[in-house]
């Protein structure tokens, strides 16, 4: 946050970054369906140094009572990061940044889950954050989405996520921690590939006009390429490697 | 809170309908923001301050400028810091208590695209390296409630910080010691305006009043700066948007911030 300075090298003259990577590659991505006992719906993912675990619920009763929406089902999100998943020790209490977090994640998932088919109940989406390394935010949403999905909850799309963003005046893939730190800026995106909907997008950090508009290209093409390997962890779950 | 507001399904339907002929409910065009009043310098023992009207929401905002104590890992970098509360006199169904996820979405938002936009430069607000900076605070207070607090939240913010005069503070004896009687100009690099855009249908609206806001598909902020980049940007609410939609969003964004930065620029020179 604020750490600004120019004098880390985030791009070398090969165009690499400064994890080796080209501009338009993202991280290892790895999403495992289920894996949790007592959830409804579970899902694994490593992103990059991301480890994030997704629990969900529902459709169920709602606590507290008055809650509940007689005309549809309602979403509940929590995000929420582990006091050892970053460098320094987090309070474990919700920061206000997780709160916001979590509002944004579920609004990026609303349009995709057809709650209105569960009038009076909730479905509770847990995401637990154990390892934190910079676009904790997408692959939240990204494995959040697969989770769902596994819960057997009827939706339109799944919503993919990736960030796009500048560092060395360059328009890049997925950011990471140190890009997100000394870079110039960070746009998250979440997108449902099958209905062409961008339902997550934030930016910090300044974009001319052009760039701005590269930039949502990027990382629409960029959670498309996510997009796949969602559905091939539900695959691999559902119909062994049969179904690649 | 500020998406709570109760309205009927009717009212809903009106403006969906009024939208399709190209209408809005307050008869403004499309791409057409609210009538914005500044008031600045409205609190004299601010060291800036600001009172907006964004059409019938009211905010006020106070900026105080204090020695404080840097962040570890930013020692040659002052603070600034944003916020923004609901106050129970604003709405009905405003109730006190701790802030709930809109309000601090609220807070987060207005606050980031000042931040990012760099419109203070915070380097120059060091007292002393590593021991004592200079925090700027802005603190908005929301009086009346009519849609879009994310707007008048952030032209109130600009507007005060545009009027303020900071204090001079030297380094004496291991402390920040008063130089009385002297006041410096708050280092400014640029005029951020936030444009607030609504969807509703399939229609991009321009500050959604009150009713628009309660009858809002999803809603998107766009901060621009003077060069006419793009600083900050949030989208919320239940349904997404299209490619060609963010792009159209981007463009109005800047277009429409053009007018309000010059309202912005005219009320500093007004209030000085």
């Amino acid at each position: 946050m604020g750490g600004r300075e120019a004098t880390m090298v985030l791009m070398d003259e090969n165009g690499k970054r400064c994890d080796g990577r080209t501009v338009d590659e993202p991280r290892r991505i790895m999403i495992k369906a289920g894996g949790l006992k007592n959830a409804d719906g579970s899902s694994y993912i490593e992103f990059g140094d991301n480890k994030i675990l997704v629990g969900v619920f529902g459709p169920r009763d709602v606590h507290p009572k008055h809650m509940s929406n007689t005309d549809t089902g309602i979403l509940r999100v929590r995000y929420h990061m582990e006091p050892f998943s970053v460098g320094e020790r987090k309070n474990p209490a919700p920061s206000r940044r997780e709160i916001e977090i979590s509002k944004v994640i579920k609004e990026a998932l609303e349009p995709a889950v057809m709650l209105e088919k569960f009038p009076r109940t909730a479905v509770d989406v847990f995401i637990e954050v154990l390892q934190a390394d910079g676009g904790t935010r997408c692959a939240a949403l990204t494995a959040a989405s697969v989770a769902l999905a596994d819960a057997g909850i009827p939706m339109r799309d799944m919503v993919a996520a990736i960030a796009a963003g500048k560092v060395a005046d360059t328009v890049i893939l997925d950011v990471n921690n140190e890009e997100d730190q000394a870079g110039q800026a960070d746009m998250p995106i979440g997108y449902m590939p099958n209905l062409e909907k961008i339902t997550l997008l934030q930016l910090d950090g300044v974009l001319t006009p052009e760039e701005y508009k590269k930039c949502i290209q990027v990382g629409v093409d960029g959670c498309k390429l996510v997009y796949e390997l969602q559905k091939k962890a539900l695959n691999d779950k559902y119909f062994g490697n049969k179904g690649d | 809170m500020t998406s709570s507001t109760v309205i009927d399904e009717l009212k809903k339907n009106q403006i969906l309908e009024l939208l399709e002929q190209g209408k809005r409910v307050d008869g403004r065009a499309l791409d057409e923001a609210r009538e914005i009043s500044i008031e600045t310098n409205a609190i004299p023992k601010a060291n800036g301050s600001a009172r907006v009207r964004l059409g019938d929401t009211e905010v006020v905002c106070g900026v105080k400028i204090q020695p404080d104590r840097p962040f570890p890992d930013t020692g040659d970098k002052g603070l600034f810091i944003c916020t923004a509360e609901l106050l129970p006199l604003s709405h009905p169904t405003v109730e006190t208590g701790p802030p709930g996820p809109e309000v601090i979405e609220l807070a987060r938002v207005v606050d980031r695209g000042i931040r990012e936009s760099h419109m203070i430069d915070v380097s120059q607000l060091v007292i002393e390296k590593d021991k004592s900076v200079i925090g700027v605070f802005a603190d908005n207070v929301v009086v009346d409630y009519d849609g879009n607090l994310f707007d008048a939240c952030s032209y109130a913010a600009t507007a005060a910080l545009l009027s303020s005069k900071s204090p001079k503070w030297n380094w004496v004896d291991d402390a920040p010691a008063l130089v009385e009687g002297e006041e410096v100009s708050v280092p400014i690099t640029t005029i951020p305006v936030s444009v607030t855009m609504g969807k509703i249908g399939k229609h991009i609206i321009v500050d959604p009043n009150g009713d628009e806001w309660a009858s809002m598909d999803a809603r998107i902020t766009i901060t621009t700066d003077s060069n006419g980049n793009i600083c900050a940007l949030q989208k919320g609410g239940d349904d997404g948007f299209t490619l060609d939609e963010i792009v159209q969003c981007g463009e109005i964004s800047v277009r429409v911030g053009t007018k309000i930065r010059e309202k912005l620029k005219a009320a500093q020179q007004g209030g000085q």
